[in-house]
């Protein structure tokens, strides 16, 4: 049994119809991205798994029907959601939104957990009591990934973490996110435009296409793969 | 003009803090909302009226005032978090919808007077000071309990309105809920349960701050009329989302409205005038208050 399974999913906004029948499964402590253009739903299908828009079909998390529960819910049952544009709560802290990650714990390792991030990420523990708004985009991004495992979760939905950020940045991102999996064996959905970056990180991966998974396979198979390569990783370089 | 008296000026000074300090309260709530859901609601006056009516009617049947008045800030609480859910939250996000439950809260306002009228009528009630009606004279400056009572119930509930939002995890999710409800419930935050606490805490101090405003205004539906535009006045001095602006902003507001029309004529007629002339010079000079916080975001 995989520790994410999702299967017929359906979801949209309003009438317009964005996902239609989407099937997917992440393994525990699996690294797994969706890939797939502007538009296809790679957002919508992140947003429907949180319980953020009404969704149809089924989420077995952990072998228990998810789909429909309220979102607070979902992080407490150990799925965490880094939004895109990375959602930083501007008017807290840096502290403070690194607590408010861990709002739906109620053991003590909380300010142990804060410290143990501000270590991994510097950048944050230099600006701890410093308004969160204030910090770049990749402070930012960092930050946002930081209060979602301040939830101490098992899965992390990864919502285009490269999006408005400078290469070396996303770079950057990435292999903190990858150290991150490796040392505290959290599985990961991530959705990115940037496939070259995404498949050298993920170990499986999907390709989306309005609504519907049309491509899936090892990220060694979709980095080879020729269709892949044209659309999404820049003509056959 | 007539001389200027030093005793008569203390005199209309402490005046000035006693009412300012109850346009602090009703201005705490107005804070309360704004920290817990990002907006400003109108009918906080009118709920602070009709929760102190609850008050009221608990003394009625015999409980003693401050017992009263606590039994009236736990109805109120009631009364503020049931108003949200059936009358606010089905607007929707009042992020993405700011406007409508502005609108709303403007309603809320015409609702809950009428509502008020309907049960208990529109003659006055009388609400016994909580202090009782005794006082002392010093320096030829008389001061009565209630006065000093007010200002010491202010201190105490700004110091705990404080410890709440800065060292408690529920301040913490109000606080986040008021800058990002998305990103709030993406962290596990129940955001709807937030707001409703934010709306009923606002309600308990509006019983609160009722309490000190009926014994010496009269228990009326126009009770926080013109308590409300006072109060926020007191906030736009203050900032919108500070717990010390609206005390501090209170105090100024109510020095501002009492002193200032004893020495200046025409002032008399138009009372309001000094809070009017504060709401627009802060908003020109200094838009986010005195203690209020830039909000500077990068992006």
């Amino acid at each position: 049994m995989s520790l994410l399974e999702v299967t017929d999913l359906h979801a949209g906004y309003g009438m317009v119809n964005v996902l239609a029948g989407l099937s997917l499964t992440v393994d525990e402590g699996e690294s797994v991205v969706i890939l797939g253009a502007n538009g296809a739903g790679k957002t919508t299908t992140l947003r429907a798994m949180s319980g953020m828009i009404p969704a149809t079909g089924s989420m077995r998390f952990d072998g228990v029907e998810m789909l429909g529960r309220r979102v607070d819910r979902l992080v407490a049952a150990g799925i965490a959601h880094v939004p895109q544009g990375r959602g930083t709560l501007v008017d807290l802290t840096v502290e403070e939104n690194l607590r408010v990650g861990a709002y739906t714990r109620h053991d003590d390792g909380v300010d142990g957990d804060i410290n143990r991030w501000c270590e991994v990420f510097p950048r944050l523990g230099q600006r701890r009591d410093q308004a969160a708004g204030l910090m770049s985009g990749g402070e930012q991004q960092m930050l946002a990934i930081a209060r979602a495992f301040m939830s101490r979760p098992r899965l992390v939905l990864l919502d285009e973490p490269s999006l408005g950020l400078a290469p070396l940045v996303t770079r950057e991102v990435f292999d903190r996110v990858d150290e991150l999996v490796k040392e505290t064996g959290t599985a990961v959905l991530i959705v990115e435009q940037n496939a070259n970056l995404a498949l050298q990180f993920a170990a499986r991966g999907y390709v989306l296409e309005s609504g519907r998974i049309v491509i899936e396979g090892t990220a060694d198979d979709l980095l080879a793969d020729d269709s892949i390569r044209r659309a999404y990783l820049g003509g056959g370089a | 003009m007539i001389g200027f008296q030093l005793t008569e000026f203390a005199q209309y000074c402490l005046i000035g803090l006693g009412n300012g300090a109850i346009y602090a309260m009703v201005g705490l709530g107005l804070v309360v909302i704004f920290r817990s859901t990002g907006l400003l609601n109108f009918s906080q006056g009118e709920i602070a009226m009709f929760s102190t009516f609850l008050v009221w009617q608990l003394h009625e049947v015999g409980l003693p005032v401050w017992l009263a008045m606590l039994g009236g800030m736990v109805l109120g609480f009631g009364f503020g978090a049931m108003l949200y859910r059936v009358a606010v939250q089905p607007a929707g996000d009042p992020h993405t919808n700011p406007l409508a439950v502005v609108i709303i809260t403007i309603g809320l306002f015409l609702g809950v007077n009428s509502l008020a009228q309907l049960i208990w009528g529109t003659g006055d009630k009388d609400l016994e000071p909580l202090f009782g009606r005794d006082g002392f004279i010093v320096a030829g400056v008389s001061v009565d309990w209630q006065k000093i009572g007010t200002l010491a119930v202010l201190a105490f509930e700004v110091a705990l309105l404080y410890l709440i939002f800065n060292k408690t995890k529920i301040g913490l999710a109000m606080r986040a809920v008021a800058s990002g409800p998305e990103s709030s419930a993406l962290a596990g935050i129940p955001v709807t349960q937030i707001i409703l606490i934010g709306w009923g805490v606002a309600a308990s101090l509006g019983a609160l701050a009722g309490t000190f405003a009926a014994p010496s205004r009269g228990l009326n539906s126009s009770l926080m009329l013109q308590v409300l535009v006072l109060s926020l006045a007191a906030i736009t001095l203050g900032g919108f989302d500070s717990l010390v602006g609206a005390v501090v902003g209170g105090l100024i507001v109510g020095l501002a409205t009492d002193v200032i029309p004893k020495y200046v004529g025409f002032l008399d007629k138009v009372p309001l005038a000094p809070a009017f002339a504060i709401i627009l010079i802060v908003l020109l000079v200094k838009p986010e208050g005195l203690f209020g916080s830039k909000r500077v975001t990068r992006v």
